[in-house]
């Protein structure tokens, strides 16, 4: 039972990071790129302000999968490295956070570069 | 014209039809749903295995990824991605796709200057406002420990 | 500043002599399905990249065109060719070893009307006495160079078109057949502040009111002496948008008005939202449907207006709006 409610809370709580995603698609005239950006920056501020990580333990992966999961991932390793190696750690800690996450996405992009060809996208019916 | 700009912009409004949100608002839920609940289960997986939990959750967003760009090169995610919206956007994975599909797209235009350098043409700026954000809360954090340390 | 009416051209000898569309898969299973000369299935025909495609597709539409008035190259004093690609590349490109004289056009979506008002002229007068007028456009081609890459999951709003990958191609002379070019108006470029990238039905309308408008002014006609107006991409948000602006003048064109990109796919069953645009939808809707029917005279008497999104990604990113353009040309079987 505290499995289940484990999944349930990931998927509520990631649901409604996609759900705000969608009402701005939908409401405003927001570019996907511009709203992955307002998501990165918007989990900086709530990790900085200490507000994610709560958020985190309740939902796992509901509050780490969502882009804004990323941004608090950058402010906690920034967090950390500053106290550790002070103002130099504002530079060196947030790559440091995020670099398996970066590094992935380049290295399985230039993979799938390498085997896929681009979609022709045919409209099927 | 006979009709001032004003005046179209409203006929225009008028028009357009909006996203039938009725449709577009659950389906975003569901399917960015699982796409976390999937995270939640690999989490649990690679802790089961013995890993901390900084590291289960890292590679749990090397698997997402992974999968994004094995789904974005068969054609899948953007297919899914007509439905899902924001379902599909906000998650990690929508992060990847947006690095992977450029480098496919792109690829025509030779192994450097296309693969290579347009690779982030649409996720760059997520890079580039997350990291200089990251910077500005470090350097707020540093005072604010000096001050108050 | 005084408004400009132009000037309508009236032309006395001039003729689509031949005519011929090629589409992609999606066109072919839209409602005109079976009546296009050609039909790549794959989009692609062989070629590595989706320009090469394109290019590809312009120069079929031609060597069809060429075929059925059985004509080689040389027999051609003139080409109008355009497209939506940087530089033109699909007309340059996939007309190069054709070594025809060559004016590449570009006129965003409107381009095959005015390659059509163009050979027209040029055989009227005397210039030439065979002009071939050709345009494409390829969803794969124009999505990369104006949107997003294609295996990238963005999300197209509603009121969004479908660029057509298609092309269409005629050759004009002075037969003395039907369908004859009688007559044509080149429009005026009219921005109606729409910078809507996604809403680009709603950015062409107003020019196409006021093309269509001064055209029948100067013919002194009313709506209802043509079969048919057809518009180029208007889509539906377009097309609902150009009926309104003639309702506010009292003239209901409803009845006779037809949207060659709501009429290449089918939007019920086929995802293209507002419905289908690109150089290539006008073009193909044309030389695969209406051309024929004119020149049976099942249709007497066709106004045919493309329409044009003068749309530059630079431009709006830097604030701008969407100017559009729309040309008229009256086709008839007498």
């Amino acid at each position: 039972m505290d499995v289940f409610l484990e999944y349930l809370k990931a998927f509520l709580v990631g649901g409604a990071f996609c759900l705000v995603g969608q009402l701005l698609i939908d409401l405003t005239k927001l570019t996907p790129a511009r709203i992955l950006v307002s998501y990165v920056v918007a989990g900086v501020v709530l990790g900085g302000l200490g507000v994610y990580q709560p958020l985190i333990e309740f939902a796992g992966g509901g509050a780490t999968v969502p882009l804004t999961g990323f941004g608090s991932l950058l402010a906690k390793g920034v967090r950390e490295a500053v106290d550790k190696d002070g103002l130099l750690g504002a530079f060196t800690g947030g790559l440091n956070a995020c670099a398996a996450g970066i590094t992935a996405a380049v290295f399985f992009g230039f993979l799938a570069a390498l085997c896929f060809k681009s979609g022709s996208k045919i409209n099927e019916k | 014209m006979n009709i001032s700009n004003s005046e179209y912009g409203e006929l225009t409004k008028k028009r357009s039809p909006d996203s039938k949100m009725y449709k577009t608002l659950p389906k975003a839920f569901f399917i960015g749903g699982i796409i976390c609940t999937l995270g939640e289960g690999l989490i649990n997986l690679y802790g089961y295995l013995g890993m901390d939990e900084e590291s289960a959750a890292a590679v749990t967003s090397i698997t997402l990824i992974f999968l994004s760009a094995l789904f974005t090169g068969v054609e899948l995610y953007d297919r899914i991605a007509q439905h899902g919206g924001a379902g599909t956007l906000v998650p990690i994975t929508g992060f990847a796709n947006a690095v992977v599909s450029p480098a496919i797209d792109f690829k025509s235009e030779g192994y450097v200057l296309g693969l290579g350098a347009k690779m982030f043409v649409i996720a760059g700026p997520v890079i580039v406002y997350g990291l200089s954000a990251s910077v500005v809360y470090g350097i707020i954090y540093y005072i604010v420990s000096l001050v108050a340390g | 500043m005084d408004y400009c009416s132009g000037k309508t051209f009236k032309y006395a000898h001039a003729s689509v002599e031949s005519f011929a569309a090629v589409v992609g898969k999606a066109e072919n299973e839209g409602p005109y399905g079976g009546e296009f000369d050609e039909v790549i299935e794959d989009n692609k025909g062989g070629c590595d990249t989706w320009e090469q495609a394109e290019a590809m597709f312009q120069r079929k539409a031609v060597g069809h065109v060429l075929k059925k008035s059985e004509l080689t190259p040389d027999k051609i004093d003139l080409v109008f060719a355009g497209d939506l690609l940087n530089q033109c590349v699909s007309s340059s490109y996939g007309l190069k070893e054709y070594y025809m004289p060559f004016l590449g056009i570009y006129g965003a979506c409107s381009t095959f009307a005015e390659g059509l008002l163009l050979a027209g002229a040029m055989v009227n007068a005397g210039y030439a006495e065979r002009c071939i007028a050709v345009t494409s456009s390829h969803f794969s081609s124009a999505e990369r160079q104006f949107r997003f890459p294609l295996n990238y999951g963005g999300v197209r709003p509603p009121t969004s078109q479908w660029t057509a990958t298609a092309s269409g191609a005629v050759l004009v002379s002075d037969t003395g057949r039907p369908p004859f070019i009688r007559a044509a108006t080149v429009g005026k470029i009219e921005d109606m502040g729409i910078n809507d990238l996604n809403n680009m039905g709603a950015a062409m309308a107003g020019a196409a009111y006021d093309t269509l408008s001064r055209h029948m002014k100067h013919m002194e006609a009313e709506p209802q002496d043509y079969d048919l107006i057809v518009t180029g991409d208007l889509g539906l948000v377009g097309s609902q948008l150009l009926c309104d602006l003639f309702g506010r003048d009292g003239v209901d064109i409803e009845k006779l008005h037809k949207d060659c990109g709501l009429m290449l796919f089918d939007r019920s069953t086929q995802d293209v939202h507002s419905g289908g645009s690109g150089c290539g939808c006008s073009a193909s809707v044309m030389c695969g449907h209406f051309l024929k029917r004119i020149e049976s005279g099942e249709l007497k008497r066709v106004l045919f207006c493309a329409t044009g999104a003068l749309m530059s990604t630079t431009m709006i990113q830097q604030g701008g709006t969407i100017p559009g353009i729309a040309h008229a040309v009256e086709l008839t079987s007498y």
